[in-house]
Formats: C-alpha cells, structure tokens, sequence
C-alpha cells in the first residue's frame, strides 16, 4: 500500500473512528452503547449483505440463517465444559463438541469460516442455474436452519437454545470487526474483482462475453458476505447471552435489506450512513407501538405496527427512490478535495 | 405396515400435493409472464383462509358464499398487488421487483398481524368437509377425499382457459415473448392482472383447503407451503401449469410418505421441499415438464 495522500486521510479517519468509539464507550450511557454496538454490527452484516446484493445484483435472502449459523458455532465454541454439561438436559451434548473450548477470536474467526462454507456449498447449484433462484433458496435455507437447529439436539440443545453465552463482544470488538469488514470489502470492490461483480450487475450476457467467470465472482461476494455474516452472529451471540432457533428471525433480514436499499444498492458509503439511521430510527420508532397520548386523545398500542411501516417503507422507496440515498456513488477523498478545488470529479 | 396403511397415507399426500400444486401454479405463471418470482403468493393463501374465516365466523355467511367470495377478494388483492407494487417496476432492474415482491410479503403477513393478532384462530370447518367415509376397513377423511377432486376440477377449468380461450392465447404468448405480444396490440396489462387474478384465486382456494385440513391459521401460516409450492413449481419446471400440479403431487407425496416410512426424520418434515429445490438445481435446473428457462411456456 502507498504512503500518498489517499491513505494517510483514510488512516487517520480510522484514527478518529476509534477516537469516537472511545469517547462513546466512556461518555455515553449504556443503553446508548449498546445501540452503538448494534450498529456497528448492523454495519458489517449490511456492508457484506450489499456486497452480493448491490455490487454483485444477486438478490439474496440469506442473513438470518448465516447469522444463526455464525452465532451457534460462536457460542458452542466459547461455552465452557462444564456450562454445556448442565445446559443440555435433554440429550447431552455429542462428546468431540462438548470438550471443545476455546477464546473469543478464534471462535470468532472458526464461526465465520464454517459459515463461509455453508455459503459456498448453498451457492453452487444456485448461481450454476441464474441468480433469481438464490432469492428463494436463501430464504428457503433460513427456515430450514430453524427446523434443523431446532432437531439436532445433540449440537444445538434444540429448542431450548443455549443460554448463558459468555459476554465477551464489547463496542471494541465490533468496532475492530467492522474496520476489517470494511477495509476487506471496499478493497474487493475497487478491484478487478469488484469491476467484474458490477459487470454481472449490469449486464450478465456481456461480461459472461467479455470471459468473466460468473459463477466464480458470484461465490466470492456470496462466501465474503457469508463469513462476515457469520462473525456477525458470533458477535451478537456473545452480546445477547441467550441463542435459540427463533431468535434469528427473517426481520433481521428484513431490516438488513431496509438498510441496503435505503443506502443506495452498491454503495457502501450509502450502506454506512443508512446503518445509522435505520437502526436508530428503528429505536425511535418504537414509539409507535406504544400507547400515545395525542391532545387527550388516547391511542393504544399496536404491536407489531413497526413492521407494517418497515415493509411500506421498502416498497415506497423500490417504486420511487430506488436509487437510496447514495445510488451507486461511493466517498472518495478524490470527489472531496475537487469538490474544495470547485472542479467536478 | 400393511396395505391399509400406506393407501391411507397415499391418498393423504396425494390430498396435500393438490394443495402445493395449486399454490405453485401461480408461482409459475407469474414466473412465465413477468419473469418474477413472487414471494407475495403464499401470503395470499393466507389471505384466502382470513378472508374465508371472516366470512364464516365474524359475518356468518354460508360457508360456500363465504369460500366464493374469499377466492374472489383474495384474486382482487394479487391484482392490486401488482397493479400497485409490481406495474411501477415493469421496467425496472429484476432486483428491484424481487425486493418489492418481498417488501409486500412482509406487508402482508404482519398487517394481518395488526389486524387479527398472533394467537391462532380456529377455523370453522363445515359440517360436509369433517367426518370421514370407511371403504372397505380403510377409513378416510372426506376433506383428503375432496381436496385433489376440487384441484383436480380446477387445473381443468385451468387448462381450458389457457388452451381454448383468447386470453389464455394471450397468456401463453406472453410468456414466450413479451415485447411482440404488445406489438400486436395485446393489452398486456390486463393480460397480467388476470394471470394474478387466477394465481391468487387458485392460492386462496387451496388455503382454504389448507386451513380445513389444519384448522389452526395465523398470520404466518402462508411461508411453509408457500416455499413448498416454490419447490414444486421449480421440480415441474417453472412456466409449466401442468408441470406446477404435478410437482406439487411428488412434493406432497414424498413428504407424507417420508415421515410415513421414517418417524424419526419427522421433526424434519419441514426441510425436505427445501433439498428437493436444492436437488432440481443441481441435477435438472429445467425441472420435469420445463424446457429452456428462457423460453418458459404454460
């Protein structure tokens, strides 16, 4: 990597990035840490999930059940011995797993590679035929998980889940993460790599012509997506303590693709700035399902509306804003300093 | 396990395969037509069961006015649907439809959420669909008996249309090539939205077969069978009716028959249309009646 202007800029906005998460983990109340925590996670799901989605246009269904794979190796890994002994009541647990313990990165890093498998095993006869079947088969693949996690008792302590999961994910952890995701996939997307996944994006037929191996960049967005997804599961695993076969629901998708597409399909800046506001707005919009009081005039509560006004909103914006936020623009610091300059880039 | 057993259970999945079948055929015409996978039509199964459910129960109509009307106000809603969400995004990129298609997915299952809550209702189930009949020592239930009768008769009334009318030319031609069919001055918008109409029409119908065979509904209950159907359309070869039934019949069967011979691998019941799709993509992505992806007709 050069040592030119580019690079100095970007090192030192990472600087002030965790600048900004130090002063946050210190300052800020821990409700709001937590949110930051989400987010930052949020961000590296989003940022994988519109590698294949926005930068590849493979529309994929595929975070719950890669977050929920992430997250059960995660957490079987970082369980102790003798906590998996008293949790699995019903069966005990198979016994090379059972003994299995380890520390937080490696089973950070295990959980996001046999994810990454997963993916790449799922997209073979999918991306062999055309990309509109991974819709279905990735959404087909997060009931499956359910149902499979929810049989093999032996591994999982099926529908009971797993409780008591180490604390280890901290606002670091998900900010170092969340630097290496994007770092990672930024550099994919600005090589040759990237200007083929665009070309498959825009027109199959001719990049198949221009001798792009289609089915190869496709399992490289979709296993870098995956394995991001998974160290994402294992980060939230360790963060709510307590994993079952429910708790990764297709809404975790859902919102996921809110973010990518309010963001702009194919920007990751976009991805960045629509992680922020769809995860704390989605916060502030609780506030709908809570009982309000309006000039004396009183409104229950309607459980489940938020996500009536998350599915108005995606549709509303795929009809007329499908552009997002950013389109398919990214930051660079060449586009701010001709802006300075009052040239156009 | 004797004989009685495995007609009973033939004649269980042949019922239950009616079911997926009638689902899938309006995957594979709106798959034909438009090129679009519409996530949104196993809602609508779930739309037909609360329509028919109202009607019965909250507006005590006669069960088969309350099955009409339920059929025709679900065929409204895969209208307005595509009318709304899908006709913007004719134009557009196939991702951006397949988003909105999953957008009014999640629409559907949690605004009937608000509206009629999580907790499952019992569906009133009429008298002429419960009971069973004996033939012979082999007791059937009349409702497995009916189902694939009534699918049966509507694939007909299907077929007929499709072959022997001008809008089912229109239909067939559609699917073959889109851009001359509008040349020729065929009103393709009202083409499509009879294409939804009969979809969600023969979704809804099979949903309230659905909900009589399982008479427990909730607002989710339309996922399941509705990726099932997706699996059957794709086993049939997708753009294919005739292949849409009978992927649902080996779908239907195979699952009824799996848990039949294998008790242990019930719990698993769930996963098999799941590797049956996974199997058809590998090894016959084309599926048994399908021809060229491209070139998909009815």
């Amino acid at each position: 990597m050069k040592l030119d202007r580019n690079n100095i800029l970007t090192a030192l906005s990472i600087a002030l990035f965790f600048l900004f998460v130090w002063w946050a983990n210190h300052h800020l109340t821990s409700y709001a840490v937590r949110i930051w925590e989400d987010t930052l996670i949020f961000l590296m799901l989003s940022a994988g999930y519109n590698l294949i989605n926005g930068v590849t246009g493979q529309f994929s269904l595929e975070p719950n059940g890669f977050v929920a794979i992430g997250a059960y190796v995660t957490a079987i890994l970082i369980l102790t011995p003798a906590q998996k002994e008293s949790m699995f009541i019903i069966e005990p647990m198979v016994p090379w797993l059972a003994n299995l313990h380890m520390s937080f990165l490696p089973a950070l890093i295990i959980g996001g590679i046999v994810t990454a498998i997963v993916g790449f095993l799922l997209g073979f006869p999918v991306f062999r035929v055309r990309g509109d079947y991974l819709a279905i088969v990735t959404l087909g693949f997060g009931l499956t998980i359910r149902v499979v996690s929810n049989n093999t008792i032996t591994i999982t302590n099926g529908s009971l889940g797993l409780k008591g999961i180490p604390t280890y994910t901290n606002i670091w952890w998900c900010a170092v993460w969340v630097v290496i995701a994007m770092i990672v996939i930024m550099r994919i997307v600005d090589s040759a790599f990237g200007r083929a996944m665009k070309a498959i994006r825009d027109d199959e037929d001719a990049a198949i012509a221009m001798g792009i191996n289609t089915l190869w960049m496709k399992q490289i967005a979709f296993v870098t997506a995956a394995f991001f997804e998974g160290v994402g599961g294992g980060l939230l695993a360790s963060l709510i303590t307590i994993i079952s076969p429910t708790v990764f629901t297709f809404f975790l998708t859902f919102e996921l693709l809110i973010i990518i597409v309010v963001g702009g399909l194919g920007s990751m800046t976009g991805t960045a700035i629509a992680t922020v506001l769809v995860v704390w707005g989605s916060e502030l919009l609780r506030v709908v399902e809570q009982p309000m009081n309006i000039f004396g005039l009183h409104i229950p509560g309607i459980p489940g509306m938020r996500m009536v006004v998350f599915s108005i909103l995606l549709i509303v914006i795929m009809i007329f804003a499908r552009e997002g936020i950013m389109g398919q623009k990214e930051f660079s610091w060449d586009w701010l300093f001709n802006k300075f300059k009052g040239k156009r880039a | 396990m004797n004989l009685t057993i495995v007609l009973q259970q033939l004649v269980n999945g042949i019922s239950l395969g009616s079911l997926y079948g009638l689902v899938a055929i309006g995957y594979t015409m709106v798959y034909g037509v438009i090129r679009l996978i519409n996530f949104a039509h196993g809602d609508i199964m779930m739309v037909g069961m609360y329509f028919a459910f109202t009607g019965i129960a909250m507006l005590f109509l006669p069960w088969w006015a309350a099955f009409l009307l339920s059929m025709l106000a679900s065929a409204l809603v895969g209208v307005i649907i595509d009318r709304v969400a899908y006709k913007p995004l004719r134009n557009a990129s196939r991702i951006s439809a397949l988003i909105t298609a999953i957008g009014v997915s999640f629409f559907l299952e949690n605004s009937f959420l608000v509206i009629y809550g999580g907790v499952p209702k019992a569906f009133p189930v009429p008298s002429v669909f419960g009971g069973a009949i004996n033939i012979h020592g082999v007791i059937f239930p009349n409702i497995a008996i009916i189902t694939p009768i009534v699918a049966m008769i509507f694939l007909m009334i299907l077929l007929f249309i499709l072959h022997k009318t001008k809008y089912g030319m229109a239909m067939r031609a559609l699917s073959f090539d889109f851009e001359t069919v509008r040349i020729m001055g065929v009103n393709v918008d009202l083409v499509i939205s009879m294409v939804f109409a009969i979809g969600s029409f023969l979704a809804a119908l099979s949903g309230i077969f659905w909900a009589m065979r399982y008479p427990a509904i909730n607002p989710l209950i339309g996922i399941m069978p509705g990726l099932k159907a997706f699996a059957a359309a794709v086993l049939g070869g997708i753009g294919s009716v005739t292949g849409a039934a009978i992927g649902g019949f080996i779908i239907g069967i195979s699952e009824i028959l799996v848990v039949a011979l294998f008790p242990s691998l019930a719990g698993y019941k769930d996963a098999f249309a799941f590797l049956f799709l996974i199997f058809v993509l590998l090894f016959k992505p084309t599926g048994i009646m399908g021809e060229d992806l491209e070139r998909g007709r009815f």
